[in-house]
């Protein structure tokens, strides 16, 4: 079973929708113990970032997030669910998210239209079982005004360019982030949900 | 880069998608949730659904569709009419749409836009604007088309947009169902003054509408009904269509 985390933010139905469609037995849930059960956490978000940290806050989930990543349990956050796995966000002040990855979060520039809405190409950073199946230039589709400036390059995966390169999928370990929804991604999404779903098993 | 969207639009009416001119004489086309199926497996970037049924019992249908519309499609989609309060956004959005638009509640109470933005994020607030040209100047319509608020467009866009609007979607009434094309000149003014994406609606009819929208009304997205409907163009033609002339589409879906 998988625990689709409810903090009381975004919708997160199409989330477990997606999941369930693909055959996945998935729950949403605030719940410890069952969090603490489940074989993967799936930390999905829409909103903003310093809402979201208070929620998993006021729902006792930090501690029980990081306490079963260190178990090795897969932990995969979407969209801002990713930005939440990193150090920090400078989404309207400086807030201390996750830190279970290194990097800060940051606006686009102002040149660009914000947010970056829309279908864009994926390029593989590299070799990596998520990407399986994928071709460099399958479209993905993104909402965020907010990305990732990541530390250590060895954790991107794959980027998009949007005047800059942005961070698109990323991963250490049992660690794994999308920034775009796969969930909305057409046939590309759902290939990579499964790919999610074989390193599960 | 990001690529330009393809986007039908299914007006919803009594649990049907149907279909007007200029905002009147709606005709029956077909079952919101297959079409919208459709659509997600033949190259639609996204899909809008209008509500516009006047009744609360009607009301339920709506969202009962949007319901079974989301466990079907893995594409984003919009909601839109009859949205005029926080409540009404938190039921769709947990209904399972992506982003909701409003129109006339914005022009009655501009600060919705703003709580909704604080509440969703900007990212599922698009603001929805019927506009008509009176003379050299572009006005803002509410009440599907009827009345002329004295709002300027351009004015009213960037408005929207301080206040947290985190897209605009530009439905031309005089165009709209008339299958002439897009109003360019001020799809382009609007594109150029404001820094969120702007959605064309209203007067496809070919193939070179789309074009020309997207090149020289440097629109971000393209809305189009009934030539989709009707299987006048089919989506996938368009996109190749588009590709071969210099604009970027996803074409693998």
């Amino acid at each position: 079973m998988i625990a689709i985390i409810d903090y009381g933010v975004g919708n997160i139905k199409n989330v477990y929708t997606a999941f369930n469609n693909l055959g996945f037995d998935a729950v949403i849930t605030s719940e410890k113990a069952l969090i603490d059960k489940s074989s993967a956490i799936i930390l999905p978000g829409v909103g903003a970032f310093k809402d979201a940290m208070d929620n998993l806050y006021k729902h006792h989930l930090v501690n029980c997030i990081r306490e079963n990543v260190d178990k090795g349990k897969l932990l995969f956050g979407i969209c801002l669910g990713m930005q939440l796995l990193f150090e920090k966000s400078h989404e309207d002040g400086e807030w201390n998210g996750l830190g279970l990855l290194e990097g800060e979060i940051v606006r686009f520039d102002d040149s660009l239209k914000v947010p970056h809405m829309g279908w864009n190409k994926l390029i593989k950073a590299k070799d990596d079982e998520i990407v399986k199946g994928i071709n460099n230039g399958e479209y993905v589709y993104f909402v965020h005004s907010y990305y990732l400036k990541a530390k250590n390059k060895d954790d991107i995966v794959a980027f998009s360019d949007y005047g800059v390169k942005v961070p698109a999928i990323v991963r250490r370990d049992n660690i794994i982030g999308m920034q775009f929804h796969p969930e909305k991604s057409g046939k590309t999404g759902m290939k990579l949900l499964k790919n999610i779903e074989e390193m599960i098993k | 880069m990001l690529t330009k969207r393809i986007i039908p639009c299914l007006d919803v009416d009594k649990g049907r998608v149907v279909k007007g001119k200029k905002f009147k004489d709606i005709k029956d086309v077909a079952d919101p949730v297959e079409l919208a199926k459709y659509y997600s497996k033949n190259g639609a970037d996204e899909l809008v659904f209008y509500d516009i049924t006047a009744s609360n019992e009607d009301r339920d249908i709506f969202i009962d569709v949007v319901e079974r519309t989301a466990e079907n499609i893995n594409i984003p989609f919009a909601i839109g009419g009859g949205i005029r309060s926080i409540e009404d956004f938190s039921k769709v959005l947990r209904a399972g749409a992506d982003k909701v638009s409003i129109n006339s509640a914005a022009v009655k109470r501009p600060e919705l836009i703003t709580e909704a933005a604080l509440k969703f994020g900007s990212q599922c607030v698009v603001l929805s604007m019927d506009i008509k040209k009176n003379g050299q100047s572009w006005d803002v319509y509410i009440n599907g088309g009827r009345i002329n608020t004295g709002l300027n467009a351009v004015e009213w866009a960037i408005k929207g947009e301080g206040l947290g609007a985190g897209e605009i979607v530009l439905n031309s009434i005089d165009s709209d169902g008339v299958k002439q094309g897009y109003s360019i000149e001020i799809t382009r003014r609007i594109s150029e003054i404001v820094k969120i994406p702007v959605v064309a609606s209203g007067g496809a009819g070919k193939k070179e509408d789309f074009l020309e929208v997207l090149k020289i009304g440097k629109a971000d997205a393209a809305l189009a009904a009934s030539v989709f409907h009707y299987k006048e163009i089919e989506i996938k033609d368009l996109k190749e269509y588009l590709y071969k002339n210099g604009v970027e589409v996803r074409r693998d879906f």
